[in-house]
C-alpha cells in the first residue's frame, strides 16, 4: 500500500515536472515568437519603401 | 616568447548620395571634410572650411570640387589617434593602435559615431532633402567589395610562411561567429539566387591563399610588409579577410581570437594538424552553408566542419592559456575572449539561433527569414536584399542592426569620449594628446611619427617606432610640463630629427 502510494506520488511528481517543463518551453517559444513579431513590425516600419530601387541604386566602387 | 598584440581595425564604409548628384570620391571627401572642418586641427594640410557643399546647391558636387584636389586633401589624423580619409572611393576610419581587443571595440564604435556625426554635418551643408549615407558593410551585392581590415603586431622573428600557414585555418573558419551575413552570392559565375543566404560578406571575393593584392585576386593571407614601427623587431599582420561587424561581441571575438592564435604561433604552440587542403574553396563553401554542416578537407586527409575546427582551435587556446598565460593579449581581456569564444561555439552547436544577440549573420538571417515568412517572399525578392544592406545603415533611424537587440560591451559616454580622446595604452596617446594640445603646431602626423613646427626652421620630426612607447603612463607628464612644442622637442633631445615634410598647400 505504502509502496503504491509512493509510486503514485512519484508518477504525479514526474507529470507535474513534465508539465512545468512543457509550459516553460511553450511560454519560451511564445516569447520568442512575440519578440520576433515586435522586431518585424519595427522592420516593416523602417525598411526602405521602394526596396527594388534602393537595391538597384546601391552601387559601390570596389575597394580593398 | 609572444609579444604584446597591439591591434587596430580599418573600415572602408559604403557610401551613397541621395538627392544630389555626386561621385563616390566627392561624397567621401565631403563627408570627411564636413566632420573635420568643425575642429581647429587641420593636420598635414590647410583646409578651407567654407568650401564644401555651400556652393553645391543645384549643381553636381563634382563640378564644384575637382577630384584630384579632393583626393590629395582628405587624409586627416584625429585627436583620438585615428586616421580618417578617402580610400578607393570610400570613406575609411582606421582606429588608433589599441592594446586589447575590448579597447579596439570601443574605438571601432567611436569610428561609427564619427561617421554618423559626419553624415549629420554633411546634411547641414547639402541642399534640402539631400544627404550622404554610409554603410558599414563590405559589398554592394553586385560584385564590388570593400574591406574591413585588422592589424596585429607580430614578432619579426616568427617566420612569415609558418605564420601564414598556421593562421589560415582560423581565417577560413572564424566566419561562423564573425561573418556579417549576406543575401545571395557574388562568386563569379555563380547565379546570385543559387545561395539564398550566406555567413560572410567577403568570402565570395577570395581567390588566392597568400599574396600582396587587396583589390583584385584577394588573398586569404595578405603579405603587405609595412610595419609602421621598428622593422627589425616587428611585423604588422594586415588581415583583409574579415567582415565589418555591427555586433560588438563579434568584433571583440574576431580580434581577440585572432590575437591569441597569433601569440600561440609566436610561442610555437599551434601545430600544423589543422592545416586545410584547399582554403580558397573552403572559405566559400563554409560561407554558403548557414546550416554549418559543410565539411572541409584538411591536408591530413580528414574532413571537419568549420565549427569543429573552431572547437579544436579554441581547445588548443584554452590549453595554451593554462600553460603560458595570456599577457600578450592582456590577461583580463584574454580570459573574456576564451570564455566568449567557448560560448559561441557551444551555442552554435546547440542551435545557431541561440546566438542571435551576438552573431551578425544569425541576427540578420532571423530578420530575413522572419520577413520572408511574414510576407511570403521569394528568395529573390528585393526586400530581402534591402534588409541585408539596411542592416548596416549608419543612420540610427534606419539601421536594422540597432533594432536586432545585439548585446553590447561599450556605453555611449565612453564611445563619445573615444571620438576625441586617444587610448592610454599605446603611442596613439602621444599622437592624440599632442594634436589636442597643439593643433596648429603639428604640421603632419603619421602612425610612426609626428612633425612639429617649433616656430623656426627646420620642422622637427618625433619618431614613434615603438607602439608601446608614448603611452599615457610614459608621456602624460612630459606633455603637461611642456608649454610649447619647442619645449617638448627640447626635452626629447636626441630622439628628434629635422624633417623635410612640406605641407601640400
Amino acid at each position: 500500500m505504502a509502496e503504491r502510494t509512493r509510486k503514485q506520488k512519484i508518477a504525479k511528481e514526474r507529470t507535474s515536472t513534465e508539465d512545468t517543463v512543457e509550459a516553460k518551453v511553450s511560454s519560451k517559444g511564445e516569447k520568442l515568437k512575440a519578440d520576433l513579431d515586435d522586431l518585424l513590425d519595427e522592420i516593416d516600419e523602417v525598411l526602405e519603401t521602394n526596396a527594388e530601387d534602393f537595391v538597384k541604386s546601391y552601387v559601390q566602387k570596389g575597394g580593398q | 616568447m609572444s609579444i604584446a598584440k597591439v591591434l587596430g581595425i580599418e573600415t572602408e564604409y559604403g557610401i551613397i548620395a541621395t538627392g544630389v548628384d555626386s561621385s563616390p570620391v566627392t561624397s567621401s571627401s565631403l563627408l570627411i571634410n564636413s566632420y573635420v572642418s568643425r575642429f581647429d586641427a587641420t593636420i598635414g594640410w590647410d583646409f578651407d572650411a567654407e568650401r564644401p557643399g555651400s556652393d553645391a546647391r543645384g549643381f553636381s558636387l563634382d563640378d564644384v570640387f575637382p577630384q584630384d584636389i579632393e583626393m590629395s586633401m582628405v587624409n586627416t589624423v584625429l585627436t583620438n589617434g585615428a586616421r580618417y580619409y578617402v580610400d578607393h572611393a570610400h570613406p575609411e576610419v582606421s582606429t588608433p593602435e589599441c592594446r586589447t581587443a575590448s579597447e579596439a571595440v570601443l574605438f571601432d564604435r567611436a569610428g561609427e559615431e564619427i561617421v554618423r556625426q559626419s553624415m549629420d554635418a554633411a546634411k547641414r551643408v547639402l541642399p534640402a532633402g539631400a544627404e550622404l549615407v554610409a554603410y558599414k558593410n563590405n559589398s554592394d551585392g553586385k560584385g564590388n567589395s570593400y574591406g574591413c581590415h585588422e592589424n596585429y603586431l607580430v614578432s619579426r622573428s616568427t617566420p612569415f610562411g609558418e605564420l601564414a600557414a598556421l593562421i589560415t585555418t582560423h581565417f577560413v573558419t572564424r566566419q561562423v561567429f564573425c561573418g556579417a551575413g549576406k543575401v545571395g552570392s557574388e562568386f563569379e559565375g555563380m547565379p546570385s539566387a543559387s545561395v539564398a543566404f550566406q555567413l560572410s560578406q567577403r568570402a565570395d571575393f577570395f581567390e588566392e591563399e597568400i599574396g600582396l593584392e587587396t583589390t583584385l585576386k584577394r588573398p586569404i593571407v595578405n603579405t603587405r610588409d609595412e610595419p609602421h614601427c621598428d622593422p627589425m623587431k616587428y611585423r604588422r599582420l594586415h588581415v583583409i579577410v574579415g567582415d565589418a561587424n555591427m555586433s560588438e561581441i563579434a568584433t571583440f571575438l574576431k580580434l581577440g581570437t585572432t590575437a591569441i592564435l597569433l601569440a600561440m604561433i609566436e610561442d610555437e604552440q599551434l601545430d600544423n594538424s589543422l592545416v586545410l587542403a584547399t582554403p580558397v574553396a573552403a572559405i566559400r563553401h563554409i560561407s554558403h552553408d548557414p546550416t554549418l554542416r559543410q565539411k572541409v578537407l584538411l591536408e591530413s586527409g580528414k574532413t571537419f566542419t568549420a565549427l569543429e575546427l573552431q572547437d579544436a582551435l579554441c581547445e588548443r587556446a584554452e590549453r595554451y592559456a593554462e600553460k603560458f598565460g595570456l599577457e600578450s593579449v592582456g590577461e583580463e581581456d584574454g580570459k573574456l575572449i576564451l570564455r566568449r569564444w567557448r560560448e559561441v561555439i557551444e551555442g552554435l552547436k546547440e542551435d545557431p539561433m541561440s546566438m542571435r544577440h551576438v552573431i551578425d549573420w544569425v541576427a540578420k538571417k532571423r530578420i530575413v527569414d522572419g520577413m520572408s515568412e511574414r510576407h511570403n517572399l521569394r528568395a529573390t525578392d528585393p526586400r530581402l536584399k534591402a534588409i541585408d544592406l539596411q542592416y548596416h545603415d549608419m543612420r540610427a533611424d534606419k539601421c536594422l542592426a540597432m533594432r536586432a537587440n545585439l548585446e553590447t560591451m561599450t556605453n555611449k559616454e565612453d564611445v563619445l569620449a573615444a571620438t576625441t580622446t586617444p587610448p592610454d595604452t599605446t603611442r596613439a596617446y602621444f599622437r592624440g594628446m599632442c594634436l589636442k594640445k597643439w593643433p596648429t603646431d603639428v604640421v603632419a602626423a603619421n602612425w610612426d611619427s609626428i612633425v612639429f613646427d617649433i616656430g623656426r626652421e627646420p620642422l622637427r620630426r618625433v619618431p614613434m617606432m615603438e607602439p608601446l612607447r608614448g603611452t599615457r603612463q610614459l608621456t602624460e607628464s612630459l606633455i603637461a610640463q611642456s608649454s610649447s612644442p619647442s619645449e617638448l622637442v627640447a626635452s626629447l633631445g636626441d630622439q628628434v630629427s629635422s624633417s623635410s615634410f612640406k605641407p601640400t598647400n
